[in-house]
């Protein structure tokens, strides 16, 4: 008996009539119409960032006051050379905002890996070995939830110094609990199956039970999380640099432009607008993409 | 309905476990600031004096005084206990206690808040519940879609849009502020909405609203993107009950339905969820407050940073992590006295 059952779904995965995982995961995911746009805006984020340089019609931090706030070019006094129109010290927009979007990925990616990592591994510490450590890592994490996640990454680099290396280490922290409390609750359940117990049994340390068997079974739930943890490591980092705290002028990043033409929103409107529709834009992206992502790898939601 | 069996002395296990287990969260945040100041390079008073400098004598006073001349535990037990006494230093400038700072301009982020909160039920509770009464359908995907956007939305640029579009182009809200210059306001309970209907002077009232309105939209956003959605995935599932279906057999109208047997259940995580925005509500003051230069303690904790007046800044994010775990303490008891499975559960 128990051998039947426990064979018949290890020979019925490779005998192909059910489809591979990966095309059935597509299938959910096309679906999802939101998902597709969101992947699509993404990619198109990612050229552009790539090809920076090379697309960009001028130099984003070339100044020229002869050219200061010209308009966008459909606006009367506007040219096309500078399709976005130009800044208050006369640099183009459209350039600024095509190398920013350079930075506001690698902030996203950067701050979403550094999180990952740690919260990972201290979440399967806390999942293992369970008592004391997990104790004190879980009241920790909680501490940290408890604050306004904004509150604490403003307290962190108002300390450490503004810059973007510490505004992304900052909101890298302030996600980090998201990431410890999955690994934690996907290790609890994971361990009481049978996988784990079979290797445990044949001699498996707890460093190979914890990276071999059991973190590549809750690693559904990390990508979707990190998907919404990228927007919200842009729209953060953003915030920082918008009061400051962030990527220092003359950087061209989003949140930090729109804070150096803050002052100009009553004269020259394109100044404020564009840059922020840029963070809209990708972070909705990020967050259709994770929405997508969750529809189709969370079995529970499959309808 | 049947109430369940009142115990009082559940009840008071209850509200105990919870009241304790807020206890190492409140240590964990004065830790937290308690260390901020001494993680600044440099010698602490000096961070603390300021950059005037100090003379030696004054420098050697204060050593003892805050006791950096003790083992750091101490220091932190000395920490602790003016903290639990209300003594959180004075500010650098203005050399006022920061307690009183905080209590002076608190009211006004409150206000403020509570606008928002207001504003995101008002809109975001019915468009949640037409959203899931009507699924599938334009109005549905408009929600859906709608409500993404404002959960993705960096509020610091909205504001801006929205003085563009409001203050720029038609002249309609004033751009920054409280209230109007011309009125100068007693502040008796610190809600000007309530001082300016007390004072009895002409058109202060009107004025408060109207530097309100901008202010309230930009910080009520996301909560009320979040409540949209929240409000409408609960009345999907609640709808899909037996006793919903039973209702319907009965013949009961769809109001009834709706009103009473659907929302009374779906409303239970919706209240949780608005409960967990206070702290959201607060990290977008911080930002909606620099925006508009509202005058609350968000904008006073950012300009703290630029004029480097750290015990403002260390008091001040204590007094608002306290804050926000107070509320949610609050929310938590009021979640276990609405919904009784939660209270016999722990």
């Amino acid at each position: 008996m128990t051998t039947e059952t426990m064979e018949a779904p290890a020979v019925a995965a490779p005998t192909a009539t059910p489809p591979h995982p990966l095309r059935e995961f597509w299938g959910y995911f096309s679906a999802n119409h939101g998902a597709v746009a969101g992947l699509v805006i993404i990619v198109a984020v990612v050229l552009v960032a790539l090809l920076a340089p090379v697309i960009a019609p001028h130099d984003p931090n070339i100044t020229n006051t002869a050219l200061a706030l010209k308009p966008p070019f459909w606006q009367e006094g506007g040219s096309i050379a500078y399709p976005l129109g130009t800044d208050p010290i006369g640099r183009d927009i459209l350039s600024r905002l095509i190398h920013g979007a350079r930075l506001s990925l690698l902030i996203g990616i950067a701050v979403v890996a550094i999180s990952i990592v740690i919260g990972t591994v201290l979440g399967l510490v806390a999942g293992f070995f369970r008592g004391l450590t997990e104790i004190f890592i879980m009241r920790l994490m909680d501490i940290v939830l408890t604050l306004p996640s904004l509150l604490l990454a403003i307290v962190i680099v108002a300390v450490l110094g503004p810059g973007l290396m510490n505004a992304m280490l900052a909101v890298a922290l302030v996600i980090l609990p998201h990431y410890v409390r999955l690994a934690r609750a996907a290790v609890i359940t994971e361990t009481s199956k049978d996988y784990v117990m079979a290797a445990r049994v044949s001699g498996a340390g707890t460093t190979r039970l914890m990276f071999k068997e059991v973190l590549p079974n809750c690693t559904a739930p990390l990508i979707v999380q990190a998907s919404l943890g990228i927007s919200t490591a842009i729209l953060d980092a953003a915030a920082l640099g918008f009061l400051g705290l962030g990527a220092q002028p003359p950087s061209p990043e989003w949140g930090t432009m729109l804070a150096d033409a803050r002052e100009f929103v009553l004269r020259a409107w394109w100044v404020v607008t564009f840059p922020g529709l840029a963070i809209l834009i990708t972070v909705l992206a990020f967050n259709l993409l994770g929405d997508g992502l969750r529809d189709a790898l969370d079995p529970k939601l499959k309808r | 309905m049947a109430a369940p069996p009142f115990s009082v002395l559940a009840m008071l296990r209850f509200i105990l476990t919870r009241v304790s287990l807020i206890i190492p969260t409140f240590i964990g945040i004065t830790l937290l600031a308690f260390f901020l100041i001494r993680l600044v390079p440099g010698d602490p008073i000096e961070t603390l004096a300021g950059e005037r400098g100090i003379d030696p004598a004054r420098h050697e006073q204060l050593r003892k005084e805050y006791g950096f001349d003790k083992p750091i535990i101490v220091q932190y037990g000395i920490y602790l206990a003016r903290v639990l006494q209300g003594d959180l230093g004075k500010s650098m400038i203005t050399q006022e206690p920061v307690l009183n700072e905080f209590r002076a301009l608190f009211p006004a982020t409150v206000e403020l808040a509570l606008c928002a909160i207001l504003f995101a039920l008002i809109i975001g509770l019915p468009a949640g519940i037409i959203a899931a009464l009507r699924r599938n359908s334009i109005f549905d995907h408009g929600v859906m879609g709608i409500s993404l956007t404002g959960y993705s939305m960096p509020i610091f640029w909205w504001g801006l849009i929205l003085i563009l579009i409001f203050s720029v182009q038609f002249d309609l809200t004033p751009v920054s502020g409280r209230i109007d210059v011309l009125y100068y306001i007693e502040p008796t309970t610190g809600f000007l909405l309530i001082d300016t209907l007390l004072s009895e002077e002409e058109g202060a009232f009107w004025s408060a609203v109207q530097h309100l309105i901008l202010p309230t939209i930009v910080l009520g956003t996301v909560p009320l993107a979040v409540i949209a959605r929240m409000t409408r995935s609960a009345m999907l599932e609640v709808l899909g009950e037996d006793y919903i279906r039973t209702a319907k057999a009965k013949g009961l109208s769809r109001l009834r339905i709706v009103a009473l047997h659907a929302l009374r259940n779906a409303l239970i995580p919706v209240v949780t969820v608005i409960g967990l925005q206070i702290g959201v509500l607060f990290t977008g003051a911080i930002l909606t407050e620099t925006i508009f230069s509202w005058p609350g303690v968000g904008k006073w904790l950012i300009d703290a940073i630029f004029r480097r007046d750290y015990p403002v800044l260390q008091g001040g994010a204590l007094l608002l992590g306290v804050v926000v775990m107070g509320v949610n303490l609050l929310v938590d008891l009021a979640y276990g006295l609405i919904n009784p499975r939660i209270r016999h559960t722990r």
